[in-house]
């Protein structure tokens, strides 16, 4: 015997575990139905879970991006002041996150694909519920006819066949947010443990360090800019108060005007966070939600 | 006949088309007895893209049984065959 057929064999054993066999047909009709809605319910909770799994993914890959760029600016500002150490300590940090990245995105892509059958698999059986609360209605006036009974059965098993179908997505779907759990707890883990924030906590010396000469740069910047405000406009007119006149108007140390530039400009351009999805909405997050890379343009 | 794909629905498939299913079933038999996950996995999409081209999705108003089922897309051999085991358990 085919797979195929066997497999209908299974089914169908299932569905019939979940009839009620009950001596009046008018009853067992009323049974049903009565079972259909609970199990609607139940699908629908359902749906629910996988959205809220998906978004709780969502969340973190949001998560971890953000402590991906704030571990490459990090890099850059070591960089800048000569720490490779701290710099190449920094970028590894960012690459172990990629790989846990790409995890979730593996996990997201599949349930995001179980969401959407789910919910179109809800839709048919909600159809199906309705169809046979009005054949009920039809079957329970006419049940004295001979062929009512077999009627009766035929709508009883078939709307059985699909609740069970529609039971074993959503059991599929209960397995794969468990299995994915196990991971989004590692993540949480990651995130909390402190392995990837060291370096922007103040009880890093080196953090620190960075951060002091960081701000003594930005004043020493801001300054040159007032002064470059403050000085008459350049003959040519085309340049104003921009950043360039103002570093040639800083008079002493032009080392830590440059410095300071190449510190400060990548902040501005950062990329705002990917949106949080709306409720129930559709699956926005592409692959960018993902990916580091689009923050390498900044560099 | 009817053919239900799991998790996802019901088609009417002619009979005339069903010879070509009858194969693609084979090959997932013996896919599932050699335990070749990578042919199971190719013959099942396969399958499942031939139920849905040449049958005729069920109205979901329409209330009935099938005679076929094609396992989810995506499902592995060993959950296959794990619901095919159940089948024994499920005659008592």
């Amino acid at each position: 015997m085919g797979v195929m057929k066997r497999l209908s064999g299974v089914l169908q054993a299932k569905a019939n575990k979940v009839m009620d066999r009950v001596e009046d047909p008018r009853e067992t009709l009323d049974l049903s139905y009565e079972k259909q809605l609970e199990q609607l319910q139940q699908v629908r909770k359902g749906v629910a879970d996988v959205a809220t799994a998906r978004k709780r993914i969502e969340l973190q890959a949001q998560q971890l991006q953000q402590t991906a760029s704030k571990l490459q600016e990090q890099a850059r500002q070591a960089l800048a002041q000569n720490c490779e150490d701290l710099a190449r300590e920094a970028l590894s940090r960012r690459a172990a996150l990629s790989t846990q990245l790409e995890g979730l995105k593996t996990q997201h892509d599949q349930l995001v694909q179980q969401e959407q059958r789910l919910v179109a698999t809800t839709q048919s059986l909600q159809a199906r519920v309705e169809a046979f609360r009005t054949q009920k209605e039809t079957l329970k006036a006419s049940y004295t006819a001979a062929q009512a009974q077999t009627r009766i059965g035929e709508a009883v098993s078939g709307i059985s066949e699909s609740m069970t179908d529609t039971g074993m997505a959503m059991q599929r779907a209960q397995d794969k947010i468990a299995q994915m759990q196990a991971r989004a707890g590692a993540v949480d883990e990651l995130l909390a443990s402190g392995t990837l924030t060291d370096l922007s906590g103040s009880s890093d010396p080196l953090q620190a360090e960075l951060d002091r000469t960081s701000a003594q740069s930005q004043i020493e910047l801001e300054l040159a800019q007032m002064k470059g405000a403050l000085a008459p406009p350049a003959p040519t007119g085309a340049l104003g108060a921009g950043s360039a006149p103002a570093a040639h108007t800083a008079d002493g140390d032009d080392h830590d005007v440059a410095e300071a530039e190449t510190v400060d400009t990548p902040s501005d351009p950062a990329p705002a966070p990917p949106p949080i999805p709306a409720a129930g909405g559709a699956h926005p997050a592409g692959d960018e939600l993902f990916s580091l890379g689009s923050e390498g343009g900044q560099s | 006949m009817i053919v239900r794909i799991l998790g996802e629905g019901q088609y009417d498939v002619v009979d005339s088309d069903m010879g070509a299913l009858e194969e693609l079933d084979a090959k997932l038999a013996a896919a599932i007895e050699a335990s070749d996950e990578d042919a199971f996995t190719g013959v099942l999409t396969t399958l499942a893209e031939k139920v849905r081209s040449t049958g005729t999705a069920v109205d979901a108003s329409t209330i009935v049984s099938s005679d076929l089922t094609v396992p989810h897309e995506g499902a592995s051999l060993e959950e296959v065959r794990h619901l095919l085991a159940s089948e024994d358990a499920a005659d008592d």
